[in-house]
């Protein structure tokens, strides 16, 4: 063990893990935002609680159905994409026409529909969900203790959010999904399917959300406030970003994770507030975002 | 640019509804609390400070189309800065001279009307702040910058010591009006709640009804071909933006000193999200559209105040319903029957 600027190597690469964690999760959510933004024209509030509903069907499913950590990482973002598949059949899909901001308070309702009934449900302590026996353990790397857990959830946020840009930016499906975003009216008379498109797109945000949601499980309790305090911090990082490109998102995600996690470290009443203050500065200075092109 | 007025039949018909609404709406809060109805003067008194903050958001929203989603800042910090002026009076100010230091400036405890205008008027500092960092978006992230920028003075209000934390500011003295008029009585508090809401919301019609109002409609509807006449829209928008705060501020500030209460529900998220509800269901961009829907969703949650979290669901299913079937809440659609403006 040692000391950087004055700080013991344990406390500084701690503040850095959860910084690295919190920023996975921002890099997820946001990534799923900037996808929804750019089919749907929607900033999806629901967000927030489609990432704690991917935490309670882990939780649910382990205590329901006795299925484990593996298995729900599969099945919890299935079952939370085909409930926003449901969503968007249901109540997004009138609303294109309409102005964008119908959609934000639309899903802005939505979310508060499905906080208060599991609220109502679950009532608003946390409840724990164990980490999955392989990945127990902690590392002792010599200038700090990684838990072997947290080290999984960073590595396997990197990969989903690298594979998600790989298949927007590389693939013939991606190519179509940009396409359907800069004009949806010409792709159609291509002979794609857009309605059908919009409607998988929407499904697969809200998966990765609660992809997210079922990685947090664990390190955090489940709860069903854990996804508003949440959204409200991945708004100011798309901001920040700008939801012009995927791969911005996912920088900025993890960036300001990081930030945050040094804030932690040198002076802490501000670890709450540091990410709104950057982007006020950012505001100021880059009025379009880091990675915006245009407002 | 001006043009005389020429009244036309249509334009009478539409003062007339107004007036005649108008004329309802203040008789609504003689009887109030009078019997047959004897509505409870300090419920009365909450339902009017929220309309008047429907009403302050709606002159963003509804005239300017600026979808605020963090108006609360403006409420509960007003209401934090009036309580603790009607309470304590003295204030610490932290400055810079090599090292933190504070500065206290022994004021007494403020009278009532000091106290809220105090509030008011640090709301609208906050709202020139606020709203020269969110103009600079337009559309979604405009409503998202708001947000971030409350939830950013909902930590500033939890960590302050003068706020109270979780406690916040209790047991806030009425005082005496002008330093003579006792408003310790609820009726007496009521008289002055009732007066100030009626005087905001006038001048809340006078702002839309100005030159500057129909400006203000113009960059809604289309705001490049409103810079292209050459106004300068971004300055329109930021006035409206700090008018819409002060008016707010005025709103919770008169809300902290008449209950006696400023805590961090009137900062959250939460509270932020009621005013746009209340707004929604009354009707986007009428004059009594928030006063009607204040009063719908402040009557639901004092009869639903036992069904705990049943409030929330049912505040989300009116979001959802009012979105997809009902765009022009309740005030717009009667307007729309009776084909006048209200």
């Amino acid at each position: 063990m040692f000391e950087l600027f004055g700080i013991p190597s344990t406390a500084l690469f701690g503040q850095l893990l959860v910084g690295l964690i919190n920023g996975s999760f921002y890099a997820l959510l946001s990534l799923g935002l900037a996808v929804i933004f750019g089919m749907l024209n929607i900033i999806n509030f629901a967000h927030g609680a489609q990432y704690m509903m991917g935490a309670f069907a882990a939780y649910l499913l382990l205590d329901y159905f006795d299925i484990g950590y593996w298995l729900a990482l599969v099945l919890a973002p299935i079952i939370v994409g085909a409930i926003g598949i449901a969503i968007e059949r249901l109540f997004l899909q009138w609303l294109y026409r309409l102005d964008h901001l119908y959609g934000l308070l639309l899903t802005f309702g939505l979310a508060l529909i499905i906080e208060g009934a599991f609220r109502q449900r679950f009532g608003s302590s946390g409840l724990p969900y164990g980490v999955p026996d392989y990945l127990r353990g902690v590392q002792n790397l010599g200038f700090m203790f990684l838990p072997n857990y947290r080290a999984w959830v960073i590595l396997f946020s990197v990969v989903v959010c690298f594979g998600a840009w790989l298949v927007i930016e590389r693939t013939k499906l991606g190519a179509y999904l940009r396409a359907a975003t800069e004009n949806p009216t010409l792709v159609r008379a291509f002979g794609i399917n857009v309605p059908r498109m919009i409607m998988l797109t929407y499904g697969f945000g809200a998966a990765l959300a609660a992809l997210a949601g079922v990685l947090a499980a664990p390190i955090y309790n489940v709860s069903p406030q854990m996804g508003s305090e949440l959204i409200i911090v991945v708004f100011a990082v798309v901001v920040i970003g700008g939801m012009g490109s995927i791969l911005g998102a996912i920088l900025t995600g993890f960036g300001l994770g990081i930030i945050e996690g040094l804030t932690k470290v040198f002076f802490p009443e501000a670890s709450n507030t540091v990410i709104f203050v950057i982007m006020a500065i950012v505001l100021v200075i880059r009025p379009a975002g880091l990675f915006g092109r245009g407002a | 640019m001006v043009a005389k007025h020429v009244a036309v039949p249509a334009q009478r018909a539409r003062r007339n509804g107004i007036a005649i609404a108008f004329a309802v709406m203040a008789a609504v809060l003689v009887v109030g609390p009078l019997p047959p109805l004897s509505l409870y003067p300090v419920d009365l008194m909450r339902a009017l400070c929220l309309a008047l903050f429907a009403c302050a958001f709606n002159l963003l929203i509804g005239y300017g189309g600026l979808l605020s989603f963090g108006h609360a800042m403006f409420f509960g910090w007003a209401a934090y800065v009036a309580a603790h002026l009607a309470k304590v009076g003295a204030v610490s100010l932290p400055f810079w001279t090599g090292a933190w230091n504070w500065i206290v400036i022994p004021l007494p405890p403020l009278t009532p009307e000091l106290a809220i205008l105090a509030g008011a008027a640090f709301a609208g500092v906050l709202g020139v702040i606020a709203g020269s960092l969110a103009i600079r978006r337009q559309g979604i992230y405009f409503a998202m910058i708001t947000l971030a920028l409350a939830q950013m003075m909902y930590f500033f209000a939890l960590q302050v010591k003068f706020t109270g934390g979780e406690d916040g500011i209790q047991a806030v003295p009425r005082g005496r009006l002008f330093g003579v008029i006792d408003l310790a009585d609820n009726m007496a508090m009521y008289v002055f709640v009732a007066a100030v809401f009626l005087a905001a919301f006038a001048l809340i019609y006078r702002i839309v009804h100005s030159p500057f109002g129909e400006v203000l409609k113009a960059i809604r509807e289309n705001e490049p071909r409103a810079i292209s006449l050459g106004y300068k829209t971004e300055r329109y928008k930021l006035l409206a933006f700090v008018l819409s705060a002060t008016l707010a501020g005025l709103a919770g500030a008169t809300k902290a000193v008449a209950i006696g209460l400023a805590s961090l529900s009137d900062v959250q998220w939460q509270m932020s999200g009621e005013v746009v509800l209340m707004t929604l269901v009354g009707g986007l961009g009428t004059i009594f559209g928030p006063v009607v829907g204040a009063a719908i969703i402040v009557a639901m949650q004092t009869q639903l105040v036992s069904f705990g979290q049943w409030v929330t669901i049912i505040q989300g299913a009116i979001f959802v319903t009012c979105v997809l079937l009902f765009r022009r809440g309740v005030v717009g659609e009667l307007a729309a029957l009776l084909r006048i403006r209200l």
